[in-house]
């Protein structure tokens, strides 16, 4: 997550780079969904299943949005926008972690 | 500026991204808050929807960049900062209405209060691709 922000961040506009990484990171996000629901699945702890599947579900879908999104403006307000999308997902993986934790 | 389509470029994408953000956020919240736990605090989680449904709108109005798309997103931001305003002050008033916290509850505080930000930078920007 950190290394598709700092990536995002130099603000450049896009490039085949920064979609690479995207989709490396999209790859690891279903995993993580998978994973998540499995040890949902298997835990006695107190968690929250909808929110906690929403949370894993919607983290899904911010990087295809906001790529679709970024690339129709090849400019740095491209990239910007992106590196929105990027900030979101450890936002979410932290609230993620908080629901876990609770 | 005349060209409506001005809307959505340069800083405006930026602005629509966050709007998005935050209009995925609201949907998925308050469905989640309405489908498992709606008899708990009816009131905060009907404001959920209420905000999630003005963030999709004025989402989409900026991102379709017309005309008349853009006096929908102006209505839209303005009555979202009406709300962010007097929700915000609300549950600083009488916070037992409010045993749940909704975006725009205590000034969208749980949100670094970038609701509270967000129809501000919204509405300059309209006024500025006017």
């Amino acid at each position: 997550m950190v290394y598709a922000l700092v990536l995002a961040a130099r603000n450049k506009r896009i490039d085949w780079t920064v979609l690479g990484v995207l989709g490396v990171v999209e790859v690891l996000l279903v995993a993580q969904l998978v994973v998540g629901i499995v040890q949902l699945s298997g835990t006695d702890r107190d968690v929250s299943g909808p929110f906690f599947v929403g949370y894993l579900i919607g983290s899904l879908l911010i990087l295809p949005i906001g790529a679709f999104w970024a690339l129709a403006e090849s400019s740095r307000w491209g990239a910007g926008a992106l590196a929105i999308a990027c900030l979101v997902i450890p936002i979410l993986e932290l609230r993620l972690h908080d629901l876990w934790a609770v | 500026m005349t060209d409506p389509a001005a809307t959505k470029h340069g800083p405006g994408r930026i602005l629509i991204a966050v709007y998005g953000v935050f209009a995925l956020a609201a949907t998925a919240r308050a469905g989640v808050q309405i489908a498992t736990k709606f008899d708990e605090a009816p009131i905060a989680y009907l404001l959920s929807a209420v905000a999630a449904v003005i963030y999709c709108a004025a989402t989409f109005a900026l991102a379709k960049a017309t005309p008349v798309s853009r006096k929908v997103a102006t209505a839209a931001i303005a009555i979202e900062l009406i709300g962010v305003i007097a929700i915000g002050a609300f549950s600083y008033a009488v916070p037992d209405d409010f045993p749940d916290a909704t975006v725009w509850s205590h000034f969208g505080q749980g949100y670094g209060f970038v609701p509270l930000l967000l129809p501000v930078l919204g509405l300059l920007w309209l006024r500025r691709t006017r």
